[in-house]
């Protein structure tokens, strides 16, 4: 892979204009990456899904370099119909389209920052890789006490034209005082075999509202693995919601820092999985300061052999007093080949914190599905509803009611 | 005078940190070949146990120290260790408790395990060790009658080879980990117990562990077998002196529980726990694994930690037998500098099996405190079920309370339940409590003794009281 690696890289830095430091910094970070390789389950944070495994198994031999020289064209087909919204559109991991149309153009900024990397603070070794093959990141900035009036969708599209290949994404948003973002990714894939490596930066300054949607529902046999660092001052709220379902393995990271007073976190997660998926989701909230909240709840239902894992974790430091954590997960295992892992984490330094978490695994309840069946229902009907109830619990946590109907639709549930 | 008065206040902190002048074989300093053959050969080992203990120092010199724990320590040099201590009294084994080292019998006196014929417990069998060797098993005859067998690990090796030889690493393997296997290599004595088909172990057997000499380090060895249909009720507790260097403890306790066989194994493990600023105390650095072998078996485990600088153990269950059951009830409690990282395992490998841990935490001070776990239900365990709850209280923000469970399910049929809380002792209760006349001290004693009752109740009778006391003792000077 080492050879591979370098060729791309050498051919990747040839069609960017880049100064020599920058260079510099790239190519620290491919070695960095080199020297540590994929993550793998002897790394804590790697022990329920071993990517350099999973890569191997279902790639094979991957290769780094993309060529980025030609646009794509935009399938307008694949844009949300019933929702009035802003679009950026990535397809192959090039960037086709920023579309604010329904915005104020000064209230909102783009600056092309491929120049700059800065470093993130999770150590695993797929932040080398995306920071030495991204070719363009881009920094979306709200300005103060903006809020957008139509929700943004990040469309992740990629077509048959790639086979075998790693993208890497970045983008990075500043929401300034006062301003509020809806962010809705989508992910549209009729790709096979690729490896899609993104990393979203939020900064979120006094008061700013942070709202994400991650929704991955497409079939497709991509490998996906997203992180979100999130940075929380005063007053701030974050939501993010992640629909894990359609891609053969997904990784979600959701990382909040709870850096300013009555500040809150909410996370809230669907696994719905069969064949033999695997999907995890990992999420640390740092409690850092006094006042802050956090809600956490991810729930499972799995069919064939798939495999869902959920790593929550609460981090409370000796400053934090009076912090309210919470956490849950659940998950209902439908075959006899399906399987749920699952870590939930409290490392607290404050006395004075209400912290819980909760976690339960097992099969429907053969007592609920009786008392349908009892009631006219035939088996399958009575383990549908259960189901769409089960997860619908989750679905309600969302608190924009626009997207919230959109989701609902997607999966399919009805009320 | 004032000299004396210091020593006095130190006693009060730890009234077990006296140490017993008495003169000591050792086996030369260091860890090679050569002292594990003086272990062996001193105990006058069949040349299978020294060929087993060979395999496992070969074995250990492969082995890397862990390093993934939460309390981390200085580097241990495992050569600057004595692997052997025994006092000289018991160079010629004693034939009866008349010939034993008086000093010997005042220091057990002392700790409140009298060994002498008319002050014993009543109904508790004792196998006291000290340092390497264990000097008195009382009751012994009475059990013999019984067919229970209940003696230091050392005679049993040469009295009952047949069951060392089969059950000996069966649940801890030779290969299993670093402490695991240095305790194979170099293990000293402890406790042996055999219940016979059918038998209901007619009282408690206990074993006190004692840590006497400096430099030392202690591995002793127990090895419970239940055969089918018996019941065994054993109890462990544990002291040290006061020393300000660090002592290591690693010992492997291995139960066998056969067909409708029932193991309940207690610890009240109060090691030196270092001073207030963290000098001295024991690494408890433990391995202990119950194997549900048989059907409808049980292996239940409490646990009341309050003493050793750093506790490193995680008490196990693999629920081999079908309808088998694991229990695993634990109070840990760290003050001043403590640090504690434990936990169970429970491993359901059989079908209907069943599995509870109720675990609670109490941190003080500028102590830290893990709950690790792991709840494995394979594919094949279907029908199973666990219920975890772990409680954690802290007291101040100077100290920690963590909580790491490891929760997997490959079966569809089963069901785990996980629940865990972190809180502190709410300004009510406190408040409710002084206002009936209780100083803050005994209104936390009383707080704390109720949040732990779930698990104190679980003790047999002579322990809860002692462990209930350990508790208050264990948190003074941790409120205001």
């Amino acid at each position: 892979m080492k050879e591979q690696l370098q060729k791309d890289f050498e051919n990747t830095i040839r069609n960017l204009s880049l100064s020599q430091k920058d260079i510099e910094i790239k190519k620290f970070s491919l070695d960095s990456f080199i020297n540590k390789g994929f993550p793998n389950r002897r790394e804590e944070d790697w022990k329920f899904s071993d990517l350099n495994q999973i890569i191997n198994k279902n790639i094979g031999e991957l290769s780094f370099y993309n060529d980025y020289t030609s646009t794509n064209k935009v399938d307008t087909s694949v844009f949300v119909d019933g929702l009035v919204h802003n679009k950026v559109v990535f397809i192959n991991g090039r960037i086709e389209k920023i579309d604010f149309d329904y915005e104020k153009k000064d209230q909102i900024e783009i600056i092309d920052q491929s120049e700059i990397i800065n470093k993130f603070e999770n150590n695993n070794s797929l932040s080398d890789l995306n920071s030495a093959f991204t070719n363009k990141s881009f920094k979306i900035v709200l300005k103060k006490g903006y809020q957008l009036s139509k929700p943004l969708i990040i469309y992740h599209t990629t077509n048959s034209k790639i086979w075998s290949k790693n993208i890497n994404l970045r983008l990075d948003f500043e929401l300034q005082e006062d301003s509020s973002l809806r962010l809705i990714d989508l992910f549209n894939d009729t790709s096979e075999k690729n490896f899609l490596n993104i990393f979203y930066n939020f900064d979120l300054k006094e008061n700013a509202i942070l709202k994400n949607y991650k929704i991955d529902k497409i079939e497709n046999k991509n490998i996906k693995y997203s992180f979100n660092n999130i940075e929380q001052n005063k007053n701030t709220i974050s939501e993010t919601f992640i629909l894990s379902s359609g891609s053969n393995f997904f990784k979600n990271e959701v990382n909040c820092n709870l850096k300013g007073e009555h500040s809150s976190a909410f996370v809230n997660g669907i696994f719905s999985l069969d064949k033999n998926k695997h999907h995890e989701i990992r999420t640390t909230v740092n409690h850092l300061t006094e006042n802050t909240k956090s809600y956490q709840l991810i729930k499972s239902v799995l069919e064939d052999s798939s495999k869902a894992a959920y790593q929550g974790k609460i981090f409370v430091n000796s400053d934090a007093q009076k912090t309210d954590g919470y956490q849950l997960s659940k998950a209902i295992l439908l075959n006899k080949d399906s399987e749920f892992n699952a870590k939930p984490e409290l490392e607290i330094y404050a006395d004075d914190v209400k912290c819980s978490h909760g976690s339960a695994s097992g099969s429907l309840n053969e007592d609920s599905i009786f008392y349908l069946m009892s009631r006219g229902l035939n088996y399958n009907q009575a383990r549908e509803l259960l189901i769409n109830g089960f997860l619908l619990d989750v679905v309600e946590k969302i608190t924009d009611s626009e997207i919230k109907n959109l989701i609902k639709n997607m999966i399919g549930i009805k009320e | 005078m004032e000299n004396r008065q210091k020593e006095i206040d130190k006693l009060k902190d730890y009234k077990y940190g006296f140490s017993t002048d008495i003169e000591n074989t050792r086996a030369p300093k260091g860890l090679n070949e050569d002292v594990i053959k003086f272990i062996s050969n001193i105990k006058k080992e069949p040349q299978w146990m020294l060929d087993f203990r060979l395999k496992a120092f070969e074995r250990f010199k492969q082995l890397k120290e862990p390093d993934w724990q939460k309390p981390k320590y200085p580097k241990i040099d495992y050569q600057d260790l004595y692997y052997y201590s025994a006092p000289k009294s018991m160079d010629d084994k004693p034939k009866s408790l008349d010939e034993l080292d008086p000093k010997l019998l005042e220091t057990y006196k002392k700790l409140g395990i009298p060994l002498q014929e008319q002050a014993r417990l009543n109904g508790i069998a004792v196998d006291a060790v000290f340092d390497s060797v264990s000097v008195a098993t009382t009751f012994r005859e009475e059990l013999i009658k019984q067919g229970i067998i209940f003696c230091p690990i050392s005679e049993a090796i040469q009295k009952h080879p047949d069951l060392v030889k089969k059950y000996l690493g069966s649940v801890i393997p030779l290969t299993d980990h670093f402490f695991a296997t240095l305790n194979s290599a170099v293990f000293t004595d402890g406790s042996f117990v055999y219940i016979p088909e059918g038998v209901r172990c007619p009282m408690e057997l206990s074993t006190y562990f004692r840590i006497n000499a400096s430099n030392t380090g202690q591995f002793e060895r127990t090895l419970i077998i239940a055969d089918k249909g018996s019941y065994v009720s054993y109890l462990e507790g544990c002291t040290a002196p006061m020393r300000d260097e660090n002592q290591l403890h690693a010992a492997n306790v291995e139960l066998v529980a056969l067909d409708d066989a029932e193991i309940k194994y207690s610890t009240v493990q109060n090691w030196y726990p270092g001073d207030k600023d963290g000098k001295g105390g024991i690494y408890n650095f433990v391995t202990k694994r119950g194997l549900c072998k048989g059907k409808n078996s049980k292996i239940s485990w409490t646990q009341v930690e309050t003493g050793s600088a750093i506790t490193w153990k995680y008490p196990s269950c693999i629920l081999k037998g079908d309808n088998s059951v694991g229990e695993f009830y634990s109070i840990a409690i760290t003050n001043n500098h403590q640090k504690a990282d434990t936990g169970t395992k429970m491993i359901h490998l059989g079908k209907n099996t069943k599995s509870k841990i109720i675990s609670k935490g109490i941190s003080a001070g500028f102590s830290d405190m893990t709950y690790r776990g792991l709840v494995d239900i394979s594919s094949k365990a279907s029908n199973s079920n666990n219920y975890t709850q772990c409680d954690s209280l802290l007291m101040g923000n100077k100290c920690g309370a963590h909580t790491v469970p490891y929760i997997k399910n490959k079966n569809s049929e089963s069901n785990i339940a996980h629940e865990a809380t972190t809180s502190k002792i709410s300004e009510e209760q406190l408040h409710y409590c002084q206002q009936r006349g209780l100083s803050a001290e005994e209104a936390v004693g009383l707080i704390v003794n109720g949040f732990c009752k779930e698990v104190l109740q679980q003790l047999p009778m002579e322990f809860a009281v002692e462990a209930q006391k350990l508790v208050g003792i264990s948190l003074e000077g941790s409120v205001g």
